[in-house]
């Protein structure tokens, strides 16, 4: 289990061979990637600022992953979020769950994502040719992570 | 107490930060929220659709009935856009 907040890019091809050189009893290992688009209802995006709560986000990820490895069977989980300046096509989360079988990976990997959307103390401000704007939350992402209330 | 403000209700207040004693009357979230709109224009704005404001005590994400003591960190901010 570890969580990293951090400015730096990730290379997601190196944390999922460190994840699965973890142990022999990994038979699986999800990932999941989020990047910056370069379009939104608005139009083009120059760029994307993330803003975050120092402290309270490496808090709640720490929890979110307690849970996810409280729920499924879990060997390892990686979480990897940015902040900063971003521009489109740039990484911004690392999702990686690893497990003896794949049902607890790809389940507790998609949790983690819909949770860290609606837990974690993030905001993107994008700047597009009309200036700069926050992000509104969407209705969907509270629907998705509410599918796993339990 | 601590109260920090983040993203877009910051930038309306126009501040980052601060420390503040327990103002009279302030007994949990609501009533720190109703304190602070009467400061000026700012805050108002800031607090005007309490639907669209999240808060945190000592990071961890509460609702409004929520007591505060002098030693909470009391943070501000609008719904989550991580991911």
């Amino acid at each position: 289990m570890t969580v990293r907040v951090q400015k730096q890019n990730f290379d997601a091809g190196y944390e999922i061979r460190r994840l699965s050189d973890g142990g022999a009893n990994i038979g699986g290992v999800c990932s999941f990637i989020g990047l910056v688009r370069d379009s939104n209802t608005d139009g083009f995006i120059k760029a994307m600022t993330l803003e975050h709560y120092p402290g309270m986000t490496e808090k709640q990820l720490g929890e979110i992953d307690v849970e996810a490895n409280r729920r499924w069977q879990l060997d390892d989980s990686l979480i990897i979020h940015r902040y900063g300046r971003l521009i489109p096509g740039d990484q911004i989360v690392l999702v990686i769950t690893a497990s003896a079988h794949r049902k607890d990976a790809f389940e507790s990997c998609e949790f983690l994502v819909d949770w860290l959307k609606t837990k974690a103390p993030f905001w993107k401000n994008e700047e597009t040719g009309k200036g700069k704007k926050w992000v509104q939350a969407k209705k969907s992402d509270d629907i998705a992570a509410g599918r796993w209330q339990k | 107490m601590r109260i920090l403000y983040f993203a877009h209700f910051r930038e309306k207040v126009n501040i980052a930060e601060e420390d503040i004693g327990i103002p009279d009357g302030v007994i949990d979230v609501k009533t720190l929220i109703d304190w602070l709109i009467n400061r000026n224009i700012g805050f108002a704005n800031a607090f005007s659709d309490l639907e669209h404001v999240r808060v945190a005590v000592n990071q961890e994400h509460v609702e409004l009935n929520m007591p505060l003591k002098m030693d909470d960190e009391v943070a501000f901010f609008p719904p989550m856009t991580g991911g």
